[in-house]
């Protein structure tokens, strides 16, 4: 079955060609149909794949370049549980969002659907791909087509910011992990990840290795908008058609994570993974992330801006699932994943929905004018509980598993962090969906900036479609504590694709797998700490909400004490989200010389 | 050995990000953006040279004639393609911020922050 990994990239790239070759020569009607069914057999293909690799490993090499005595010749594709799964959810989101725009963005029609089977095909290339060069080729394939994208209503000054400032800043990220592919092929000779894992083991791991640590994993984090390399994100994302947004923030943004895990557990875990310098690093950043960047999402009034900060947060608690370096870690940020890109993508999707009803994303615009439109407002809230993580509702169970390897390794005071987060990025979109769809709290307020110029409407959207679409993702984002059996496969996903010794057999050498133990189809317990927490920050998220809906109705006291206290800091991380694309350039380089002297230090 | 070609290489890397990072122009900017992607040219071709090595097309010459190293031309040609790909779509981007704002400016296109 090793003929199926490359279907996943050769469909969708075909199937752009196509689109975009036959413009204007086929019907429109065929060419909606050809686009949608390539994503959807994409999908399907994926979870085939998915079902074949619980056994074994599925390696394809192309063109018949197979390794040589334990040598890779060739390129391939190497693909385990969590690989194939990825594949599913991206296929699963970006199919959901080519529907969605059959109708939404008529005019843009056939360049706008090639550009998503091409990102579509590049991340699917990027989750499987078992060669580094390869991982930077599909990191600047999926990136072209995201910029593009971003900028597809270049009729506003708006688009044009974001794709620039997306563009610039992850074209530095893929330039520095180029230039840590050079150095990584200079220490080893080897672009096969398995090889080069297999090669640092046994040389010294010394001040070269740890300088192409550095630029690989910032070259990754850049594409995970990690703090401080996040602030492209919240830019790109406002000024995106929802559909688009849909697919970058639920899918395309995690693309960076899988290459933080993919790198370390094939490679920088040979020479530095008797330590916990590297994980801590990455745990930390997902901390800061995670508080920082819900904050921001509390802070906004344009609900699209709101839900690219969410995204960040969430990145945040996943980074921080992968820095704890072990299998609950892992399999939680699998799990959060999984619920949060089809949650996200739903809530892109409702807001794409009421800018078609309103004219309007902006939450004070918006207060009340939704109110009794009962199937988005229920589908609103659903997603939003589901993203702050209340006991059994959405990235609950990814969330409680971060918990459990957090609490396993000696690091409890990783919870609190977390679910502030969550909870603070909640409360910012239960606060929006209380205004928009019940028309409760003030009616302004000067907490949440100034307005931003408002997309053009699309009006002749078949509304149904569209909510149909929405309530799909958010239903099946929903769901995912809950799916019996789901738990357990996660984390046998987890202890695979860390066992890095395996994998080095696998790809090189061929050995076939010993047959994995059959896994219970139960719902996965948590811990009571993870019940309370997620309890606890499902009141936080409702208080704070709460706070930001009836801010004025506060006593004078508190009032005061809180706006001296808060105001200063609120203004510097403000200030800090410039805008400017000069100022992003250096956040990127401060921060990547940052890391890089941390692990010198960590690691010498 | 020489060092230098891997201190050109370093040079390159900073120079450029030091330009992106100041620039007040979108089309300077995108120059300086090559700038900064010569840098791992220069590294993978410094990287796979060997001194007195022939160009690797092995028709017609003895087997075990010293060659350099052939992988990291064929990374270097793709990395010029992806390079190629980016720089046109910012420009082409430059000129949507001209017609929208009458300026190249990144300060002057701020128009989302916060």
């Amino acid at each position: 079955m090793t003929w199926i990994p490359p279907l996943l990239v050769a469909i969708p790239l075909v199937a752009a060609a196509l689109v975009a070759g036959l413009d204007h020569v086929t019907p429109a009607k065929v060419q909606d149909a050809l686009v949608v069914a390539s994503s959807a057999a994409t999908t399907a293909f994926a979870f085939v794949l998915l079902w074949q690799v619980e056994s074994q490993e599925v390696v394809h090499w192309f063109g018949g370049w197979k390794t040589h005595g334990g040598v890779a010749l060739g390129i391939d594709f190497a693909v385990d549980p969590l690989a194939a799964g990825m594949c599913a959810v991206i296929g699963l989101v970006v199919t959901l969002a080519l529907i969605y725009s059959l109708t939404f963005l008529r005019e843009a029609a056939r360049l706008f659907d090639a550009l998503m089977l091409v990102a579509l095909g590049a991340m699917c290339g990027f989750a499987m791909s078992g060669d580094l060069f390869n991982l930077f080729v599909w990191l600047e394939l999926m990136g072209v087509a995201a910029y593009a994208l971003t900028g597809f209503e270049v009729d506003r000054l708006g688009p044009v910011q974001g794709a620039v400032n997306f563009a610039i800043t992850n074209s530095v990220g893929g330039y520095l992990f180029a230039v840590g592919i050079a150095l990584l092929y200079a220490r080893t000779g080897a672009l096969n990840l398995a090889q080069i894992g297999r090669t640092l083991l046994h040389g010294p791991a010394g001040g070269l290795v740890i300088v192409a640590m550095t630029l690989l994993l910032c070259g990754v984090l850049i594409k995970g908008a990690v703090v401080p390399f996040h602030l492209w994100a919240a830019d790109a994302y406002a000024v995106a058609p929802a559909p688009v947004c849909a697919v970058l923030g639920g899918v395309m943004t995690d693309i960076g994570l899988i290459g933080v895990a993919r790198l370390y557990w094939t490679v920088f875990d040979a020479p530095f993974g008797h330590g916990h310098a590297v994980g801590d690093v990455l745990l930390w950043l997902g901390l800061v992330t995670a508080v920082l960047t819900g904050t921001m999402a509390f802070l906004q009034r344009h609900l699209k801006r709101m839900l690219a900060y969410s995204v960040l947060c969430h990145i945040g608690i996943m980074l921080a699932g992968i820095g704890l370096l072990d299998s609950a870690g892992l399999a939680g940020a699998e799990l959060m994943f999984l619920a949060h890109a089809l949650l996200t993508a739903g809530l892109f999707f409702l807001a794409g929905i009421l800018h078609v009803d309103h004219g309007a994303i902006d939450e004070l615009k918006l207060r009340g004018r939704s109110r009794g439109s009962w199937a988005p407002a229920v589908a609103w809230f659903a997603a939003t509980i589901g993203l702050v993580g209340t006991p059994y509702v959405g990235i609950y169970l990814g969330h409680g598993l971060i918990d459990d390897g957090a609490t396993e390794l000696g690091r409890p005071w990783v919870l609190p962090l977390l679910w502030l987060g969550s909870a603070l990025a909640g409360a910012a979109l239960l606060r929006a969906g209380a205004r928009i769809f019940l028309g409760w709290g003030d009616a302004d307020d000067a907490l949440l900036g100034r307005a931003l110029e408002e997309d053009p409407r699309e009006r002749r959207v078949l509304r149904p479609l569209l909510l149909g679409v929405a309530l799909a993702a958010v239903v099946l984002g929903v769901a995912v504590s809950v799916v019996p059996g789901l738990g357990q496969r996660a984390e046998y996903a987890a202890d695979r694709f860390r066992d890095r010794a395996g994998y080095t057999a696998r790809v090189l050498r061929g050995r076939p797998m010993a047959p994995p133990q059959s896994l219970p189809i139960t719902i996965r317990h948590t811990s009571l700490d993870s019940l309370l927490y997620g309890a606890g920050a499902t009141v936080l998220a409702l208080g704070l909400a709460g706070v930001g809906l009836y801010r004025r109705r506060l006593p004078r006291a508190v009032a005061v004490v809180a706006e001296r206290a808060l105001a200063p800091p609120i203004h510097v991380l403000r200030e800090l989200h410039s805008g400017v694309i000069g100022d992003y350039v250096t956040w990127v380089a401060v921060g990547t010389a940052v890391l890089g002297g941390v692990w010198a230090l960590l690691l010498h | 050995m020489s060092y230098l070609p891997y201190a050109v290489a370093a040079w390159l890397c900073l120079v450029g990000l030091a330009g992106v990072a100041t620039s007040r122009n979108l089309i300077h900017l995108a120059i300086c953006l090559t700038v900064t992607q010569s840098s791992s040219y220069v590294l993978l071709l410094s990287v796979g040279y060997v001194r007195h090595g022939k160009a690797p097309i092995f028709k017609g010459i003895p087997l075990g004639t010293t060659a350099v190293d052939p992988v990291v031309q064929a990374l270097t040609l793709t990395d010029v393609v992806v390079s190629v790909v980016v720089v046109a779509l910012i420009l082409a981007l430059a000129l949507d911020a001209h017609r929208l704002s009458g300026s190249v400016d990144p300060d002057e296109i701020a128009d989302v922050s916060g």
